[in-house]
């Protein structure tokens, strides 16, 4: 579903990532873990070309998304986006955010817009907050909400950017329990994060980053009990 | 020293004439300067250096040259060059030079308030596969608008008082109005305080108006 061949990128003189390749097929939940200034981040927002690599391809079921020629807007809605400060457009109301790209985008009609963006916010249990102002919520209720948005899109592909680093610590589990319940339903997803625990119990796989290079891939299990690298070791047990 | 204001109560009309005059150049310079700013806007925020020069040298031009300077060449310098300017009237080409200078000013204020819309704003749009025109349209501009509106509302009161330069090529704003009253009566201090009243009430209506604008359009920010 996503691959990433090869994939360089390069800020200036500085390379974030380092000759990345990575297989993630329909259905899998990756978690990217590392360090801060690993190229997590980056990594991440290559998969749908907010970041351009300076070396490398990217496959979406199959279609090189690095080609020029490729409509990028169209794979990107195809593909949902969490960001760690939520960015949900703060002169629309709750429902407003959530039904601008289906019928901008989509050209769904209104109601049925509305009808899906009601069914997702009960989802993720924010129904009472459908015609407030983001400025209203709380961080935890903001990014659920974000979660919906990305979600009114039907994506076949999520990408979680940090989607708790920005909340106070009593909202976090609302919001992981929300990108729990979506992992049961059989999405794909990768996620950014530092959410150790979390990151174990929900992730197929664990990536592991540092200094731009793709260190180690395990399962969970594996690489928590029995990291291969140094590299991994050490993180762990600064973090643990 | 007597003063006489009932005088003028006969020039009453002639005064709301006036008044309706200045009111039209004032709107229509600034409906036709806020259009045109906004491709300035974007120029001068294009990722290419040749249009952003572009750009800056636009508005720097209407902000070197005096005003009035600029009235007086588009009024008497320009149809000499362009024979197809003879066909407007100093109403029109009034408005024309008042657009074109509010433009640069206009855009300016839009710049920097695109600009300082945050960044994740454009990603959110681009990660939902919204075009840039339409990311443009309904996610950037309603959110740089209102840190613009007050720069607006003060280009539009200085505008309005802009406008009385257009007096000196035969534009019977309020201010010629005015002095066709002074020729007329041989009077000057009653006109002129008049003249004076009307454009004070009329700026103050404008920015009253302005601040309820303001706090429609941050009507979100309330938490």
């Amino acid at each position: 579903m996503i691959s990433v061949k090869n994939v360089s990128k390069s800020f200036g003189d500085l390379e974030v990532l380092k000759n990345i390749n990575l297989q993630i097929s329909k259905g899998d939940i990756v978690s990217i873990i590392g360090p801060s200034g690993s190229g997590k981040s980056t990594l991440l927002r290559c998969m749908n070309l907010l970041e351009k690599p300076t070396k490398g391809k990217i496959l979406i079921n199959n279609i090189d998304i690095t080609d020029k020629k490729v409509n990028i807007m169209k794979i990107r809605q195809n593909i949902g986006m969490v960001f760690q400060h939520f960015n949900l457009f703060p002169h629309m109301t709750v429902t407003e955010n959530m039904i601008y790209a289906p019928i901008k985008v989509r050209n769904l009609n209104k109601s049925s817009a509305v009808e899906k963006s009601n069914k997702l916010l009960a989802q993720v249990g924010l129904s009472d907050k459908a015609s407030v102002y983001p400025a209203t919520l709380s961080g935890g209720q903001k990014q659920r909400v974000a979660i919906a948005r990305a979600l009114a899109m039907d994506p076949g592909i999520m990408l979680f950017d940090e989607p708790t680093s920005a909340l106070d610590p009593e909202m976090v589990k609302e919001v992981l329990n929300v990108i729990k319940g979506l992992a049961e339903t059989g999405i794909t997803m990768v996620l950014v994060t530092h959410e150790m625990g979390f990151a174990r119990e929900v992730s197929d796989r664990i990536c592991f980053l540092d200094e731009g290079i793709l260190v180690e891939e395990a399962t969970p299990a594996v690489f928590f009990s029995t990291p291969k690298s140094d590299r991994a070791k050490e993180f762990l047990d600064k973090i643990m | 020293m007597e003063l006489d204001f009932s005088m003028m109560t006969r020039y009453l009309p002639y005064l709301f004439k006036a008044t309706i005059t200045t009111i039209q150049v004032t709107i229509i310079s600034l409906l036709i300067g806020a259009v045109i700013s906004v491709p300035i806007s974007l120029i001068k925020l294009s990722k290419y250096k040749v249009l952003q020069a572009l750009g800056s040298f636009y508005t720097s031009i209407f902000r070197g040259i005096p005003l009035l300077v600029q009235v007086f060449m588009v009024y008497f310098g320009l149809p000499q060059i362009f024979p197809a300017l003879k066909a407007l009237n100093s109403f029109q080409l009034g408005c024309l030079t008042f657009a074109f200078n509010s433009s640069a000013y206009i855009s300016e204020s839009l710049r920097g308030g695109i600009q300082a819309v945050d960044h994740g704003q454009m990603e959110a749009a681009l990660s939902l596969g919204i075009p840039y025109g339409k990311t443009i349209k309904d996610i950037i501009f309603p959110q740089a608008i209102k840190s613009v509106l007050p720069s607006l509302i003060n280009e539009f009161i200085g505008l309005l008082k802009s406008t009385t330069l257009i007096s000196t090529i035969g534009v019977v704003e309020l201010l010629r109005s005015g002095q066709m009253i002074v020729s007329d009566t041989y009077r000057a201090f009653e006109p002129y305080a008049v003249i004076s009243l009307y454009f004070y009430v009329l700026v103050m209506t404008l920015s009253m108006a302005g601040k309820r604008l303001e706090r429609w359009v941050n009507r979100s920010d309330k938490r």
